[in-house]
C-alpha cells in the first residue's frame, strides 16, 4: 500500500527530500508500521520522531490524520481507511514552540 | 603559509570561519544544520578534514554529522546513545532520586591519533566512545558505575559531561569533567575511574570539600605537560601540578573568579586565559566590560586584556567549549559569546577583534591550525 507522508521541514531537509514522502507499506497500516517503512528508506531519520530505544513518540511531535490528532492513540491501531489507501496523507508536526 | 578553522557551534547552526596566518580577512560559511542546535564540533587531530558535529533541537533529538571534507559536505551517522545496563538513579534537583536520562551530547572529542574514534560527553552524564566514524557508540560505564554516580546531581544547565580530554603523553589517561559532580580521571582508557576533586571547596554544598558535587566548569592542559590541569569551577580558578590527584586555589587578582571558560597558550605551559562573569546570578562581565584576563605564571597573577574588546554596555556571557587558541607562531586566541559575536587575538591576547558580530548565541569554539 502506498502511503503519503507530510515530514516537517527540519526532517525533509536531514533526509534530503523536496516535498511529500511516499512510502510503501506492507500489512496493516499503523503509526509504528509508518514509521518503520519511514526510517527504513531514510536511515538518518531514527530516533527523530521516535525514541530509538522505547519507540515512543518524541514529546514536541504530534500526529494528525484525517482532520484528527492522533497522537495518543496506540501505535499497533489501524490508521483510518484514507490514510491507508492513500488518499489522506499521515502528518507528522512538530509543536509550535520555542524561538 | 599555515591557515586557520575555527569551528563555531550556536544555538541557530553551525559557522566555520577561515582565514590565512594573518588572521585579519575571514570568510564565513554557514549556516550549516541551519535552525539546529550545534552544541560542539571539532576536527581530528589526526586527519583535519575529518570533522564531527553534535547536532540537536529539543524536537527531534540528537543527531550527529561526520564530514571527511573539513566541513564542506556532511553525512548524518549514528545517534544511538543507549546507558549501558540498568542505568539507576543519580539525584535530582531536590536530593530526590532520578533515572539517568539520555538528553542531548555536549562535547565531541576525537581521538588524538585515529579518525575513525571520538568520544562523546553526553547529558545525564555519561562518556561514550565511538570505534567507527561515529556509526555505533558504546558506553564507557565504569565512569558511572564506580560508586558516586548515584550521588551526582545536575547544575543549571543540566548534568552534563561537558570536558574530554585526552592525555598526549599517557597512553589510556582521560580526563573528563561533569557539571555539577566535579572532575575525574582513568589511566585505562576509560575502563575504571576516580574522582579528583580533593582540594575544592564549594560551599554550596553541605560538605564543601566533598568527593563529588563540585560545579566544574571547564579543565585545560597544555599538551607537553598533561599533568599540570588547570580549571575554571563555578566559582574559583584552581590548578593542579599532579594530574588532579590535588588542587589549588589561583584566583589571585581576578576581579571575580566566575566564569566558564579557560584554555592554555599553545607554546606557552604556563600561560593561561580565563573571561570573568561577575557571577552565578549574573551571568554577564563586570560592569559591561568584556575582557579576558591572562596570567603568564600559571595563575594568581592576572593581567586585564581588553584592547579591541567592548568597553561598555556588554552583557553577553562566554560559555564553556567557546574559548581555543591556535598553534601558529604567535599563539591565536579565540572565544564566542551568547550575543554571537567570535572575537580572535592574533597576538596571544594582546589586542583583539571581531571575527563576526552577529551570529546566534555561541555555545562553542574550537580551531583548527592547518598547514
Amino acid at each position: 500500500m502506498l502511503i503519503r507522508v507530510i515530514l516537517p521541514s527540519h526532517l525533509l531537509t536531514l533526509a534530503r527530500i523536496s516535498g511529500d514522502v511516499t512510502l510503501e507499506v506492507d500489512g496493516l497500516v499503523t503509526q509504528r508500521s509508518i514509521l518503520d517503512a519511514l526510517e527504513s528508506s531514510y536511515p538518518m531519520l531514527r530516533g527523530t520522531v521516535r525514541d530509538q530505544v522505547t519507540q515512543l513518540r518524541r514529546p514536541f511531535l504530534r500526529f494528525f490524520a484525517c482532520e484528527q490528532d492522533l497522537s495518543h492513540e496506540p501505535p499497533d491501531a489501524p490508521l483510518p481507511d484514507a490514510v491507508a489507501s492513500g488518499v489522506e496523507p499521515f502528518l507528522i508536526i512538530g509543536a509550535i514552540a520555542g524561538g | 603559509m599555515s591557515r586557520v578553522r575555527v569551528l563555531v557551534g550556536t544555538r541557530k547552526g553551525a559557522f566555520i570561519l577561515t582565514s590565512d596566518g594573518k588572521r585579519d580577512n575571514w570568510e564565513i560559511s554557514g549556516p550549516y544544520f541551519a535552525g539546529w542546535e550545534i552544541y560542539h564540533l571539532k576536527g581530528s587531530a589526526a586527519d583535519p578534514n575529518r570533522l564531527y558535529a553534535s547536532q540537536s533541537t529539543g524536537w527531534f533529538g540528537q543527531l550527529i554529522q561526520r564530514s571527511s571534507d573539513g566541513g564542506k559536505t556532511w553525512e548524518p551517522v549514528g545517534n544511538k546513545f543507549v546507558y549501558d545496563g540498568v542505568p539507576g538513579t543519580h539525584q535530582w534537583y531536590d536530593g530526590t532520586p532520578h533515572p539517568w536520562e539520555f538528553k542531548r551530547v555536549w562535547h565531541l572529542e576525537p581521538s588524538l591519533t585515529d579518525p575513525d574514534a571520538v568520544y562523546a560527553g553526553v547529558e545525564d552524564a555519561a562518556l561514550f566512545r565511538s570505534a567507527d566514524g561515529a556509526q555505533t557508540w558504546q558506553e564507557l560505564s565504569g565512569l558511572r558505575g564506580h560508586g558516586t554516580g548515584p550521588r551526582w546531581q545536575p547544575g543549571a544547565g543540566g548534568m552534563c559531561l561537558h570536558t574530554i580530554i585526552l592525555d598526549p603523553v599517557n597512553s589510556g589517561r582521560i580526563f573528563v569533567a561533569i557539571s555539577a559532580a566535579g572532575a575525574f580521571r582513568s589511566d585505562d582508557g576509560g575502563a575504571t575511574w576516580l574522582p579528583i576533586n580533593r582540594g575544592l571547596n564549594s560551599p554550596f554544598l553541605p560538605e564543601p570539600t566533598a568527593e563529588v558535587g563540585h560545579c566544574v566548569h571547564r579543565i585545560a592542559i597544555h599538551p607537553s605537560r598533561p599533568n599540570v590541569l588547570f580549571m575554571q569551577k563555578h566559582w574559583d580558578v584552581m590548578r593542579s601540578d599532579d594530574a588532579g590527584d590535588l588542587w589549588r586555589e589561583v584566583s589571585g587578582n581576578l576581579p571575580t573568579d566566575f566564569g566558564f571558560v579557560i584554555d592554555v597558550h599553545a607554546h606557552e605551559p604556563e600561560t593561561i586565559y580565563v573571561v570573568p562573569i561577575k557571577s552565578d546570578s549574573e551571568h554577564f562581565p563586570l560592569d559591561g566590560r568584556l575582557r579576558v584576563y591572562r596570567s603568564r605564571t600559571g595563575g594568581n597573577e592576572w593581567e586585564e586584556l581588553g584592547k579591541g574588546l567592548p568597553e561598555g554596555d556588554c552583557y553577553v556571557n562566554v560559555l564553556r567549549d567557546a574559548m581555543a587558541v591556535d598553534s601558529l607562531d604567535e599563539c591565536g586566541v579565540y572565544f564566542g559569546t551568547t550575543g554571537g559575536q567570535v572575537y580572535a587575538s592574533p597576538d596571544s591576547g594582546d589586542t583583539w577583534a571581531p571575527i563576526v558580530r552577529d551570529l546566534p548565541a555561541v555555545l562553542s569554539v574550537e580551531v583548527q591550525t592547518l598547514p
